[in-house]
């Protein structure tokens, strides 16, 4: 056998390496926490619900049957918990179980603790539970008729739109409803609490957000956040769908070991799973817009109307984004921009990548193609002339937009796509062509980046450098297959000039960085990716200022670079230098604390400049439909995508791609189907249908947009990329539109999203009344 | 309940195991040979997770009692790298990045190489809809495709060399 090691390679930020993870993913051991070996005595959990009611007081709950099974060591209900019965992330209106109502169908009532999932999963359908059930109020119709909402609702205006669009030389008036999203992480729901000493607990959780994980977990046992550890290291998916919904499950967990010592499981079945947590808000819009002949919007009139289910959550900034982003990258001179936040009696919606954006914007690309269809222009010329420019450069909500680059960026694709000539091919097809219909569409993303809640953009690192040259990083970042922690260790491996390999992630845990945000807001790279990055220049500075003292230089003439610390003539191994350290007493360990700069936003008065940079992109799809059958395939994509200057091209694109195909389920087939009692009808793969490899064109061609690098001081100046590209498949849903609208030109295709075949059915018989 | 005794082949190695009767083979795999490389995505046949072969078929293994497995043979994700040495499929997959949460990785895997080994040229089409059957919620699909053709590319190219 060959002895000489292999060469360390020196892949730091900016270059394409694989998913730090990737050799285990292959090997089938990377370790997900229903992979991990159980504790002797692991007890496994199944919540129950009231099978026949969504909403109600709870008249009878006889646990009695359920008790008896076999192999049941006890159930949970409301009156074991010891602390608070709340898993909200902060309005205290989410219980962990039903006490004495259920307000939508599946909320937990009970979990079972049995010795295996199989016994507690069985047991918990022999309660026998009776509701005084009421009406329950499921659409938005509904809601609007109760008047109820959950949050107060909240607008932005500027100008008199109103009078703006009756002056204006054209109008529309339109509205259409916007469908929800399950999230479909593969790796469901799911919690593992480990008692230890002294009542503290170890949680595994697979979260985005291990830091409310610990604190719900503490505040449902009544103890103090010092005594729970939440520890997530991986997570088979997130979407958004971990960031506030883990929390119920981990508080199970928790109270199942609190009440028998075992450490205890609890992962959820995919159709409870399905109908126990939150998805991406669904809406009606109801809207006007004026404009000139040459497409130019003069005003705006929207209303956002969502459903956010029973409760809270996190609907405030989810439909506050959907106001940010209802703009899209176009000025709208005068506007009123009215958000409503409906209550219904359904499982309360949460995040789900993007945050409420994509529906603002797909309300924004609809007009496009409507003030299109009004005028007989190309959709892509009434884009181009709307978009923001020098003088009409400010948004809804006061910040200027100052780093756009969507002009560029369009015209660019609109080269390469080959959309004009495309297009017209197309318009010769559709003439001769009975049954098929094709469309293409070109359509651009400018999405905000930074929490709009300004507390949560902040991150903290903790790395270590040990005597023998090799580095551990933590931050409070989770890794969710979005490749953060690949990303931060090679931020790190840059600072040290050292190899990757010899940075180590460790999997991140609230009792080495504390208070952290949740990894959402496609922030995740650039405040952790910060964080870590203080973290090792604060280390790095000490070993420079150790290796000038022993050189007899200036601390400023150390580089490290390669493994190796030089000035002028010297040099060192990393290694020695940091063993040299050690022994001169040096600390070769640092926090690191980043907090965004220059960010600041005045809820009340609806004014500031709440994001740090936009990212842009834009993409061209092309469909063809059956207006037989109401079939739909994508022929061919073109993306390019603006990510700064990519820390990792190989999984920015990777990013892109996937981010672009979820869009795209959640705008064709992926359909959520509540029935009047409120029940969810759609609640596993085999009715909800999220794309599959052969939904997928052949023809995807994705780019990154040539940059010179993001116009903010981001890390390495770089761009999020976790959110943005969901919205770049808004272009297959105004493909299908154009598609329907070849059917009669002059009007405006009755099109909901998602674009199911049943749904483009029926917009092409509506097309011929 | 009784358990039901069971000998098969896991991978080339004798695997003796006891089960209940209602156990399926995915939980005997996971829970009793400590094989967590098939994942449960969905328990009902839906998405792939679980994808192990079966006396070289192509199975959900979460649609499987463990106790059909007798005498039969078992190929896991486990099984595919000869010692230190990747399946060209595995080494395929890291190169082209095709997974980024990694749960759905092993069902593609093995569901691929059930794919080459009824048919070791297939059409880009024939493995969308081959694969059909996987479900991935982060990468879009198109590297795992590129991955799993390159793959068979390559093993065609070694068994013309061998
Ligand atoms: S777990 Fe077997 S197919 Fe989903
Ligand atoms: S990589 Fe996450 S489901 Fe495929």
């Amino acid at each position: 056998m060959d002895a000489t090691p292999k060469p360390k390679k020196f892949i730091g930020a900016g270059h394409s390496t694989s998913h730090d993870s990737a050799a285990r993913h292959v090997a089938g051991s990377a370790t997900y926490i229903d992979d991990i070996r159980e504790p002797e005595g692991t007890v496994h959990l199944a919540p129950g619900y009231a099978a026949k009611a969504a909403c109600g007081r709870i008249a009878k709950c006889d646990l009695q049957a359920v008790r008896n099974y076999p192999g049941v060591v006890t159930v949970l209900t409301a009156a074991d918990i010891p602390g608070v019965n709340d898993c909200s992330p902060g309005a205290g209106d989410d219980p962990v179980l039903a006490q004495t109502h259920i307000t939508f169908h599946g909320q937990p009532i009970f979990c079972v603790v049995a010795e295996t999932r199989l016994a507690a999963r069985r047991a918990a359908r022999l309660a026998i539970i009776e509701i005084e059930a009421e009406k329950p109020n499921v659409t938005v119709e509904d809601a609007l008729a109760a008047n109820k909402d959950v949050l107060p609702s909240y607008q932005f205006k500027r100008g008199d739109a109103a009078k703006a669009i009756a002056d204006a030389p054209h109008q529309i008036t339109d509205s259409f409803r916007i469908g929800g999203q399950e999230h479909f992480y593969l790796e469901g729901q799911i919690a593992l609490a480990i008692p230890r000493e002294n009542g503290e607990m170890l949680i595994h959780s697979s979260t985005q957000h291990p830091s409310e994980v610990q604190h719900v977990v503490a505040h449902m046992l009544g103890v103090a956040d010092a005594a729970i550890t939440c520890e997530c290291r991986r997570m088979g998916g997130g979407f958004g769908g971990k960031e506030s919904q883990a929390g119920q499950w981990a508080a199970l967990a928790a109270l199942a070991t609190y009440k028998t010592g075992r450490a205890a499981k609890l992962r959820l079945d995919r159709d409870d799973d399905m109908i126990m947590t939150g998805k991406r808000h669904d809406f009606r819009v109801d809207w006007q817009a004026g404009f000139d002949a040459s497409g130019r919007i003069q005003a705006v009139d929207t209303q956002l109307l969502s459903r956010c289910g029973v409760s809270a959550d996190l609907s405030q900034g989810v439909n506050d984004r959907t106001m940010f982003h209802s703009d899209n990258g176009y000025f709208y001179p005068e506007l009123s921009i009215f958000s409503r936040r409906l209550h219904t009696n359904t499982v309360s919606n949460t995040a789900f990548r993007g945050f409420g954006g994509p529906q603002g914007m797909v309300f924004a690309e609809r007009m496009m193609e409507a003030i299109a269809i009004q005028t007989g222009l190309d959709p892509l010329d009434v884009r181009k002339r709307n978009y923001y420019t020098k003088g009409r450069d400010v948004t809804p909500y006061g910040q200027k937009v100052v780093d756009n680059i969507l002009p560029e960026i369009t015209a660019e694709l609109e080269r390469t796509s080959d959309y004009r000539k495309r297009a017209k091919a197309i318009k010769t097809f559709n003439d001769q062509s009975p049954i098929l219909k094709k469309g293409i569409a070109l359509t651009p993303v400018k999405f905000g980046i930074s929490f709009t809640l300004a507390s949560l953009n902040q991150a903290g690192a903790l790395v270590h450098v040990y005597t023998d040259g090799s580095v551990q990083v933590n931050h409070g970042g989770t890794e969710m297959g979005q490749g953060l922690y690949t990303k931060v260790a090679q931020i790190v491996a840059s600072e040290f000039g050292i190899p990757l390999e010899d940075v180590r992630i460790t999997a991140t845990t609230t009792d080495k960085v504390p208070n952290t945000s949740p990894t959402a807001a496609s922030a995740g790279a650039d405040l952790n990716g910060m964080a870590a990055s203080r973290a090792a220049i604060t280390i790095r500075d000490r070993l420079g200022e150790h290796a000038a003292k022993l050189w007899d230089v200036l601390p400023k003439q150390i580089r490290f670079e390669e493994g190796q610390v030089k000035a002028a003539r010297k040099s060192m191994s990393f290694a020695a230098l940091a063993k040299s350290a050690q022994l001169a007493r040096i600390q070769l360990s640092a926090t690191g604390f980043y907090a965004t700069p220059d960010i600041h936003w005045d809820r009340a008065k609806a004014h500031g400049s709440p994001f740090f940079y936009f990212a842009y992109g834009a993409a061209c799809s092309q469909v063809t439909i059956d207006t037989l059958t109401g079939e739909m395939t994508v022929d061919r994509v073109d993306i390019l995508h603006d990510v700064g200057k990519s820390l990792n091209p190989a999984i920015d694109l990777g990013q892109i791609e996937g981010g672009f195909v979820q869009g795209m389920g959640w705008l064709t087939t992926e359909e959520l189907v509540y029935d009047a009692q409120g029940k969810l009808r759609t609640h596993a793969p085999s009715t909800y249908k999220i794309p599959c490899a052969s939904d997928v064109p052949s023809d995807f061609r994705t780019k990154l947009w040539k940059s010179d690098g993001n116009k903010s001081p981001t890390i390495f100046r770089s761009k999020a990329v976790g959110e943005p590209p969901v919205m770049l498949a808004i272009s297959v849903y105004c493909a299908i539109l154009r598609a329907v609208g070849s059917l009669n030109p002059a009007k405006l295709p009755p099109l909901d999203a998602p674009a199911t075949p049943e749904m483009i059915l029926r917009a092409c018989r509506a097309m011929e009344s | 309940m009784s358990k039901i005794t069971v000998s098969a082949t896991v991978n080339g190695d004798a695997a003796d195991f006891v089960c209940d009767a209602t156990e399926t083979l995915l939980d005997v795999l996971r829970d009793r040979l400590g094989l967590t490389g098939a994942k449960e995505g969905c328990g009902t046949g839906d998405c792939g997770a679980c994808s192990v072969i079966l006396n070289d078929r192509l199975v959900c293994a979460c649609l499987v009692l463990g106790a059909e497995a007798q005498g039969a043979k078992i190929e896991t994700v486990e099984g595919l790298a000869n010692g230190e040495t990747l399946h060209p499929l595995q080494r395929k997959f890291i190169e082209h990045a095709a997974l980024q949460c990694g749960v759905c990785t092993p069902g593609f895997l093995v569901a691929a190489k059930s794919l080459i080994d009824h048919n070791p040229d297939p059409t880009e089409e024939q493995v969308r809809y081959w694969l059909a059957g996987n479900l991935c919620r982060c990468t879009g699909y198109d590297k795992i495709v590129r991955a799993v053709l390159d793959a068979a590319a390559e093993m065609r190219e070694a068994n013309h060399a061998a």
